[in-house]
């Protein structure tokens, strides 16, 4: 019960901090797709996949106390950060154990940005693509975006780095 | 004739509650219906348990993909064709994939998906795809087609006015379901002037618009959604079912791992609980294949499976009382506790369920909202995001509500066998 709160409480305090609302969405969404159990739907949607569960939980975290959100203006554009509370590390009591990657995974992920972890999480979203496929179709789904062939090779790259992580 | 422009020798109709005539003159449109996959959505109810609530909804998928492909229809025929932005080239995929978006969708969809981690939208991208009479069909129009189809569905077609008929804040899924709901439900709500929506619905190169005028029809249609999602889509006693049906399909698999010797073999299910289904298997379930099984299950010697089958069939379902997780999710350890001690398993009769909606939501430049918004369009051509224009809807807009129960079988506890019995009721009400 409340599993799959715990699951994201314990995803922000492995990470420390989780510095935007899309770095979160784009995140769990990798883990998702490197077979850590978390529950949330997702769909394809403005800036990638996109999980309006994970939203809901968010909020409701923050509702209950265990997240904090930080809302920071950066000049060009805003963020709202999270962190546990208090309240929420003693919450943490009732989350599984996660699996001994996860640490490792989020950090890998947690140093990215979030432009990147876009790129990312959207070919992984075409994955039962082939190679090439799955670069037409981000640059349709993302044309304003323009990324650039060697953004491709690191993603590609990133995503193996990845999966040999999740899976060592 | 090419197959794509293939008319039928005499248009046909379906009578329907909703739109009076649903018309079919596309031969491709004709043979789609036609086929075993579409012909399933017949025996998915749209509204899955909620006519444990509400009787008249027994209405299925295959009622409601028509009303979608209608509206779709007559936004084109009668309001798109002709007018520059619109490409009369993607009439047919468009028609397609509003009749087919709700293809992949299981028995109970939203629960069964859950138990079993599946997604309907992958199931519609393997119809689609895979070797079925809808992909069938569809090839004969063109190699490419059923991956096209698949694309507008998925949201990742590159012409993004048609996307946006099919899903945005302001479709012609949501406008079928709030009217088709509404009307089988019996309740007064979800009523909204379509009529005058669809008269000023406007193509543009990135969505479909509204002309400022149709403004107050708008309104409406916002207002209906939302007082649909909390007078029908999340009745609690409705999600009560739900959460039987859930705990049913956890037990079963269970069992199945556990070696338990069924009396009735789990044959359709096995594949699910083993991870090993394909789409085929996936196709051969229904909601009456789930509901014959759950008949059968009631004579099973576990305690458990046979009674969570009893109280979905006889509708003896769980009570429920507000839960609060910020100051009571300690609650949830108690409870859980003397659950056990008086001999109840919390994880099947103890049962947390939320439901949240956003009736509403704007994109805010450089903050990090994921929502198309509606846009009016102003007499001299400028877009403006509807709550900007509307006090109606700004007072709704980016507001989220959520509720939060807690399910228990209120008549076990109320029986007086187990003094536990009456601590559990005091903790639950308390």
């Amino acid at each position: 019960m409340l599993q799959e709160h715990a699951k994201i409480v314990q995803f922000v305090s492995l990470a420390n901090e989780v510095n935007g609302r899309k770095k979160m969405q784009k995140m769990i969404y990798i883990l998702k797709k490197m077979d850590f159990p978390f529950a949330e739907k997702y769909e394809l949607h403005m800036y990638g996949p996109y999980s309006e569960e994970l939203t809901l939980r968010v909020e409701e975290l923050c509702e209950m106390g265990f997240l904090a959100e930080r809302f920071e203006d950066k000049g060009s554009y805003k963020q709202y950060c999270y962190q546990v509370t208090d309240e929420g590390s003693k919450f943490l009591g009732t989350a599984e154990e996660p699996r001994m990657q996860l640490p490792d995974c989020i950090e890998r992920l947690n140093g990215k940005s979030s432009r990147f972890l876009e790129l990312v999480s959207t070919l992984l979203f075409f994955d039962q693509l082939d190679k090439d496929e799955q670069i037409a179709k981000v640059r349709i789904v993302k044309n304003k975006l323009n990324f650039t062939d060697q953004e491709m090779d690191q993603a590609f790259a990133f995503i193996e780095e990845l999966q040999a992580c999740s899976a060592s | 004739m090419a197959y794509e422009n293939e008319k039928l020798p005499e248009e046909k109709v379906f009578k329907d509650p909703v739109h009076r005539y649903i018309h079919v003159r596309d031969r491709v449109i004709w043979d789609v219906i036609n086929t075993r996959e579409f012909q399933r959505l017949r025996r998915i109810r749209q509204l899955g348990t909620t006519y444990l609530v509400f009787h008249g909804a027994e209405h299925s998928r295959f009622q409601h993909s028509l009303g979608v492909y209608e509206i779709v229809r007559r936004i084109i025929d009668d309001g798109f064709s002709g007018r520059a932005e619109w490409n009369e080239e993607q009439r047919l995929v468009t028609l397609c994939a509003a009749l087919l978006h709700d293809l992949g969708h299981g028995p109970f969809s939203h629960a069964f998906e859950k138990v079993f981690n599946l997604d309907h939208e992958h199931f519609t991208q393997e119809i689609l795809l895979g070797q079925t009479e809808v992909h069938e069909v569809l090839s004969r129009v063109s190699p490419d087609f059923p991956q096209r189809v698949a694309d507008v569905i998925n949201k990742t077609y590159p012409d993004k006015l048609v996307v946006s008929l099919i899903s945005s804040q302001i479709d012609a899924d949501r406008m079928d379901y709030l009217q088709r709901d509404a009307y089988y439900t019996g309740v007064s709500y979800g009523h909204f002037d379509m009529e005058r929506i669809l008269r000023v619905m406007r193509p543009t190169e990135e969505q479909v618009v509204i002309k400022e005028s149709g403004m107050h029809a708008v309104e409406d249609y916002i207002m209906s959604r939302y007082q649909m999602y909390w007078q029908v889509y999340f009745h609690p006693v409705s999600r009560s079912a739900e959460v039987i049906l859930m705990k049913i399909l956890h037990r079963a698999r269970y069992l199945h791992e556990t070696g338990y010797a069924f009396t009735q073999e789990p044959t359709h299910f096995i594949s699910f609980f083993e991870k090993e289904f394909k789409l085929k298997q996936y196709i051969a379930l229904d909601e009456s294949v789930l509901l014959t099984y759950f008949q059968l299950w009631m004579e099973e010697e576990d305690p458990i499976l046979s009674d969570l089958c009893d109280r979905f069939v006889n509708r003896r379902l769980f009570q429920y009382a507000e839960f609060d997780p910020a100051s009571q999710y300690m609650k949830i350890g108690e409870l859980m506790k003397l659950f056990q001690e008086a001999g109840l398993d919390p994880e099947y009769y103890l049962v947390t369920d939320s439901s949240s909606d956003l009736p509403y939501d704007f994109y805010r430049p450089g903050e990090e909202n994921e929502r198309v918004p509606i846009y009016l369009q102003m007499k001299n051509g400028d877009l403006r995001e509807l709550s900007r224009m509307s006090d109606v809807v700004d007072a709704i807009s980016g507001k989220r509500r959520t509720d939060h129960k807690i399910y228990y079988p209120e008549d076990i506890l109320m029986d007086g066998s187990n003094l536990l019995h009456e601590k559990i009721l005091e903790v639950l009400r308390g």
